[in-house]
Parts: structure tokens; sequence; C-alpha cells
């Protein structure tokens, strides 16, 4: 089939002079065009991945379009710029039978359509990963795709209500003005007519979201925000038809579509808000499904990671990740076990030792014997507990929906008293309803449906400006309560990166290792290569063995650089602290390592501490250490070789002793405490797991986000209580002269303006706080 | 006052005319990938005849 021909990879031209990258010309010597793509380059080198061909393993997500085509969305990963995507989209339109080839740089998705066979997808996928980018199909996008439309609604009818709004206040101004009297009865009745022909439909359209909500809400028996709001929107609008086709003066479309106006910003802002967390759990999810090589009678073959089972063989390539927990049978290398411990310094492993799923192999293919089936893996279990402690958060009552709660039986309760006092004293049923939709209007929850959002908005802009990103709605009000502050060590309050310390070792020797180590993608030997900035010697045949260090020849003199026993220093005792060593011509040398604690963390922990809340640090690692660390920092209480499960067990217990935790933490192991935990934070070096259970992720090298956002969510839950206290205040004045017939319909959506107007200018108070 | 009868609708129709090109924009996923959209614009003239 001509359709299905193997993929012609394109040359790239990578002569001196062009970017080895994206091929820009380069007018100088360098072999990349700028940083960006030397990273990008080193990354696909490294994660080039060798699968075995001929695999089934996107196109069964394919999903078929119309005549003979079929369209199939990935998610990508390692897309760093505008390159990045050319080179991707023009790899794919060079197959033939490609009919479109998108990628989304937002949502880090590939989306590709072909025509002819389903199976098609595989060699099309396969030459982009060849490319060297990583692609992971999702199943389900069902759930992502309900949620953008509702934005979308949300959108169109906050467009319509705004264009709506702005004509009907066009024409108000016209009609209230003093001028009115000279306007001729004809005159004032077209315009009005206008009026109802703007309001009507942009009502019905632009109301759906409240109307719905309302509807099925009070089909369970319930009530909501929304049931006030669309009674008195709809009472107003009723009103004004009524009025207008009986040449009446009480006509209030411009009141009942500012309302809808107002209240729609404050509804988007807020799915917006839940939109971004789904999304990044939606990343998280896809990470977690993909394929692993596996060896079946001699043969390899491709499989899901779902279908693993107990006992199968599994062969690891360099790079690949564990896809299941299992003992080594055959191979030495080393494993990058962050993702479990948070320890950034690889792993050696051999023959007999056991892996575990989500740790990635580094140096050398491996092979190993699945010990579980996937889904008990250790990963697993950790995405389980995840998956439990996310469905006990969801318990968590909003204060605004808490106060909604209350609000609305009133509310109600006193436009039917309204309406049925007045009508009992005998006036005109028009009039009574007229004070009854008075009353539903002025007490419009705007304190509720615009300020809460307003002022978490205000929040979160200005934490992002700081570098802090809220992920979850609520959490600001969750770190609010907070009174117990837990700390992962590794990556959280050190910064995971490993240091030489000055030792006892000469310039030439430092040289002589750092040569060696440029050879070396390390950590250890990174941090020889960014302690040393002189010129390298050169050597020739680098070998690196895996688990024991670097060697090569120099001058027919062996040198190694590597673990304290392979160089020959047989002392071997346990030292806790990280160490290479050097074995030049029989003469050994000691660099040592320690992974240094961030800048700021003695003062913020000294500042947390301040504040009334108590610290306390969790890690994997062993005792001595780990003391060390905490001594430093003056937390007294500290808890050493920690499993993720036993940390997840310490937050659970510390919250049936009723104490409200705030975790932070970045690895694999820290992701069920995130979960547990009242509310969590992740540094942006965390993995994506971890920032996607994670409540607030904060960037840069320094700890003082964690304090800054937590006098963010006093100071912000204080606005909001505030807020509340303003609304309350409003409403005691304003319900009485309402009820009592005072205000007409536009005073009271004046009013309501106003009173939206205090509570948003309030909420700007927020940015007055310093530091 | 007559003019009105002309006036208005103008102006309406010239704020439909922004409502509906804003709900083409919308309906064509021009919101869906501003990111991508920034990036875009670097990339010089993509050849691909299809």
């Amino acid at each position: 089939m001509e359709s299905t021909k193997t993929p012609t990879k394109k040359t790239h031209n990578s002569e001196l002079g062009s970017c080895l990258y994206c091929n820009t010309d380069l007018l100088s010597g360098n072999s990349f065009c700028s940083n960006k793509c030397e990273k990008a380059y080193s990354e696909i080198n490294n994660s080039e991945t060798k699968k075995a061909e001929g695999s089934e393993l996107f196109s069964v997500f394919a999903v078929p379009d119309s005549d003979n085509s079929y369209s199939l969305t990935l998610s990508i990963s390692n897309i760093h710029c505008a390159s990045c995507v050319q080179r991707v989209e023009r790899e794919l339109y060079e197959h033939e039978g490609v009919l479109s080839a998108r990628v989304n740089m937002s949502t880090e998705r590939l989306t590709f359509s072909w025509k002819g066979d389903k199976k098609y997808a595989d060699i099309l996928a396969q030459s982009v990963v060849k490319l060297g980018y990583g692609l992971i199909p999702f199943g389900d996008t069902e759930s992502k795709d309900g949620h953008q439309d509702q934005e979308r609604l949300l959108l169109r009818c906050l467009a319509v209500a705004g264009f709506a709004m702005g004509n009907l206040m066009m024409i108000s101004i016209g009609l209230w003005s003093e001028e009115t009297k000279l306007m001729g009865a004809a005159t004032q009745g077209f315009m009005h007519w206008i009026s109802i022909i703007i309001a009507i439909p942009a009502i019905i359209y632009s109301g759906r979201p409240f109307f719905y909500s309302a509807v099925s809400v009070l089909k369970k028996g319930h009530t909501n925000m929304d049931v006030p709001i669309s009674l008195a929107i709809i009472l107003a609008s009723g009103m004004s038809f009524f009025e207008t086709i009986n040449h009446g003066e009480h006509i209030y479309f411009d009141s009942a579509l500012m309302l809808l106006f107002f209240l729609l910003i404050g509804r988007y802002l807020d799915i917006r808000a839940k939109g971004k967390a789904r999304e990044s759990a939606q990343k998280l999810l896809s990470k977690l499904k993909g394929t692993a090589t596996i060896l079946d009678k001699g043969k390899q073959k491709v499989i899901p990671i779902r279908d693993l089972k107990e006992g199968m063989k599994i062969l690891v390539s360099t790079g690949e990740n564990i896809p299941v927990d299992g003992t080594i049978y055959k191979g030495i290398s080393e494993l990058d076990v962050s993702l479990i411990t948070g320890e950034t310094i690889p792993k050696t492993v051999q023959e007999g030792d056991s892996v575990f799923a989500g740790t990635v192999n580094i140096s050398a293919p491996i092979r190993i014997t699945a010990s579980k089936a996937s889904e008990n893996s250790l990963l697993g279990d950790i995405v389980k507990l995840m998956e439990q402690s996310e469905k006990s958060k969801a318990r968590f009552v909003r204060i605004a929906d808490r106060a909604a709660s209350l609000y609305t039986p009133i509310v109600h309760f006193m436009g039917l008293l309204t309406f049925v006092g007045w009508w009992a004293l005998g006036i005109s049923w028009q009039l009574a309803l007229l004070n009854a939709i008075t009353v539903l209007i002025i007490t419009c929850p705007c304190a509720l449906g615009l300020a809460v959002p307003v002022t978490q908005v205000l929040a979160r802009g200005m934490l992002f400006k700081n570098g802090v990103l809220l992920k979850s709605g609520d959490a600001l009000e969750k770190l609010e309560k907070v009174d117990l502050v837990v700390l992962d060590k590794t990556g959280t309050i050190t910064i995971g990166k490993p240091e030489l310390i000055e030792a006892k070792y000469s310039n030439n020797e430092l040289q002589m290792a750092a040569s060696l180590a440029v050879n070396s993608n390390h950590p250890l030997s990174k941090a020889i290569c960014r302690a040393y900035t002189g010129d390298l010697l050169e050597i020739n045949e680098v070998k690196e063995l895996p688990g024991m260090g670097m060697q090569a020849l120099l001058d027919g003199q062996e040198a190694r650089l590597g673990s304290a026993n392979w160089c020959g220093n047989s002392s071997n005792k346990e030292t806790e602290t990280l160490e290479l060593w050097l074995n030049l011509e029989g003469q050994k040398t000691c660099f040592k390592f320690i992974d240094s604690l961030r800048s700021d963390a003695k003062d913020v922990i000294k500042k947390i501490k301040k504040a009334g809340l108590e610290v306390s640090l969790l890690s994997g690692d062993s005792k001595p250490i780990v003391k060390e660390v905490a001594e430093s920092l003056g937390i007294s209480a500290y808890h050493a070789q920690l499993t993720p499960i036993e940390k997840f067990q310490y937050i659970e217990s510390m919250k049936k002793q009723g104490r409200r935790v705030l975790m932070v933490g970045d690895g694999l192991n820290d992701a069920p405490s995130l979960a547990s935990a009242s509310v969590s934070m992740s540094p942006s070096t965390a993995i994506d797991i971890s920032q996607n259970t994670a409540d607030v992720v904060f960037q840069g090298e320094k700890l003082a986000p964690i304090f800054k956002t937590w006098r963010v969510a006093i100071k912000t839950n204080k606005l909001i209580k505030q807020n509340f206290t303003i609304a309350v205040l409003y409403n005691i004045i304003a319900i009485p002269l309402a009820i009592f017939g005072y205000v007409t319909p536009l005073i009271a959506a004046i009013a309501m303006s106003g009173s939206s107007l205090v509570v948003i200018g309030n909420s700007f108070r927020l940015n007055l706080i310093k530091g | 006052m007559d003019v009105l009868i002309f006036l208005i609708p103008v102006a309406l129709s010239l704020g439909l005319i922004g409502l509906a090109a804003f709900f083409w924009t919308l309906n064509n996923d021009q919101y869906e990938d501003l990111e991508g959209a920034a990036n875009r614009i670097l990339i010089d003239d993509e050849k691909i005849d299809k």
C-alpha cells in the first residue's frame, strides 16, 4: 500500500555554520543558535528511545473522521519553541496522505489527521518520536472537552450580555434624561421596542447558565444562588415586557442585563481558574500511560504498561522509564530514582536488585522480571492514594457556597413576603410584584457572585507576579486555617543539586576530574564541571562504566573518576556525605559534595514560626543527614527514613489530631502526602505529578514564596470577610427600603452595582501588602 | 428625532458586526493556543503546499 511506505526522514543540514537543532544559519562557529536549542538538542539525544517496530500503540487511539480519514491527538513533550513546532509539523507533512498536523503549545498536544489506513498512525507517530519528541496517547478527551464547552458558553453569554447591556444603556440614557419630557410618545415607544428587541433575546441567551443551573437544582429539591438570580431576571424582564406593551413606566431591561453581565464575569473568572487545575491533572494522567518492551519467547514485543503481568521479562533500554516494579536479572546500570525518593544522585543497581516503576534507567540497558502487575506497583499505589485523598478533599465547602446556602432561603422568603404583604394591603399586583423584584435585585448576592472571585483573581495575579501559581480556587481559603507546615527535605528546602565543597584537592586534580567528568551526565560529574572554570585537558577514549565511574588513558596511565570502591579506596566505610574519588596513577583524591539548602530557608522558617505555625521536616534520607539539616534550620520536629506511605500516614495522623497541614514537597514520594494534606505546595522544579497534585506551585530558588503565599491568603480571607460584612450592612439598609417600596428596580440595580464596586474596590486593597 | 430611526439601527448593526466577529474567532479555535500563536510568528515561510 502506498500510504504505508516507510517514513522518509528528512536529512538535516548539520555542517558547520548552522544550528544543529533548528538549522538556523549561524555567523559564528557555535553549534547552536540559542541556549533553548542547545537544551532541546541534548534532551532529545538523551531521550532517544528505541522501541520495537511494527507496534500498534498509537493507532488504537485513532478516531475515524469522514470519508476514509482518521485523526489522532497525542500528548507531546519537549516542545520548547517555534522551531520545535515547525519540525514536528513539517515532518508529518512530508508523509503522503497527511491532511493536517498541528501542535498546540499551550496544552502540549499534537493533533494530526491522514487519509488511508488506520495503522498508518504508528508510522507517523514513530517518525515524530524519531525526531526526539515524546508522544503519549491518552484515551479520554471527553472530560476536558465538556469543560471547554462550558467555558466557551460562558464567554459567548458574556459577549452577548455585554453587547446588549452597552446598547441598552445607550438608549436608556436617552430615556432617563431630563429631556425625555420633550420626547414624543412615539419616539419613547420606539425606543422601548428597540430595548425589547435587544433585551429579550440577549436575556434568553445569556441567562442560560443561571437558568439551567437553577432548574437542575430545583429538580433535586435544593436551592442555590442561581435560583433568586434567575427569578429576579425573569420577573424583571417579564414585568418590563408587560409594561412596554401597556405603555407603562416600569421598564427595567437594563437592570436585568447589567445584573447578568456582572454575574457572568464572576462566573467566567471562576471557571477559568478551575480549568487551569484540571488541565494539569490531565497531563498527569497521560504521563502514566505508555508502553513497555517485553521479551516473549525470545522475541521483542511492545505492549501497553497496563497489560504487564507478574513474571514478564521486560527490556528497559537507556533513557526509558522502568514500567513496573521488578527485579533485575541481567545488566548493571544506574537509575534516576528522584521520582520515588526525591534523591537526585543516581542509584547503582545490578542483578538481583529490585527496582520500582517510575524510576528512569540512565546508563545501560537492563532486563527485569516484573514482580507485580502494573496496577499494583509502588507508582500505582501512590496514584491510588492520591486519588483517594483528592476525593476526600472535594468535600471542602467554600465560603461562598456556605454563605449562599444561608442567604438564598432568606432572599426568597423576603421576596415572597414583600409581594404577599403588599398585595394583602390592597395595591395592584404589578406594584406588589415590582417591589418584590426590587427586593430580589437589591439583595442580589454580588458579594458572593462577584467579590469572592474578584478578590481571588487579584490574589492570584499578585502571586503570579511573584512566581507563585495558584492551582486550586480554594487554596487561599484553606491556607488561612493552616497551623502546621510540613516540609520535605530533598529538593524542597535543599536545592536538590549537589555542589562541590572546598576540600583537599589541588587545582590540577580538579582539572583532571573535570576533564573526565565533562563526558558524563551524572549529577556529581556535572557538579564538578560547574565548579571548575578553567581549560579542560584533552582526553581520548573516555569510557563510562555504569555504576562505577569514568575511565580514561592518560599518557599510558589509567585515570579513574568514580565511586570509592572502584577507585581503590578499600576502607569502604559508609560515609554520609556524597563523594567522588579520583584515582590518578595510584594517587587518590576525594571530592565531597553537599546538597545545599535554599539560600533563604533559615530565614523563611524563622518567619513561619514567628507567625505562630509549627514546622516539621520529613525525609527519606538517613537520620544523621536529616538531623543536621533540621538543627541548622532550627526545626525540632523531624522524621527520617520515611517511605512515601509513611509520609502519607504521618500527614493523616496529624489530620486526625485536628491539625490543618500545609505540605510542601517535590518528589513522587511526597505526592500522596501532598494530596492528603489540607493544602499543599510544590516548587516548580518538582516532578509533574507533584506539581499537579499541589494546590500551589512556586518558582525560583527561594522558599520565600511559601511565607508570602500564606500572608496573601490571610489578607485575602480578611478581605473576603470584610466584603461580606459590607454586603450585609448594605442589605440591612437597602432591604427595608425595598420592601416598603421606596426603591425602583433601576435604583436597586444601580445600588447593587455600587455595592459591587465598593466590594471590588475593597478587594484591591490586597495590593497594599508589602514584602 | 427622525434621524434616530436611522442611527439606532446603524449603531446596533456595528455592535452586532463586532459580536459576530468575536463569535467567529471563538468558533475557529483562535483562542485555543495563544502561546503557540505567539511563537508561530517566528517561523519563516512554511513551505507546505497542502
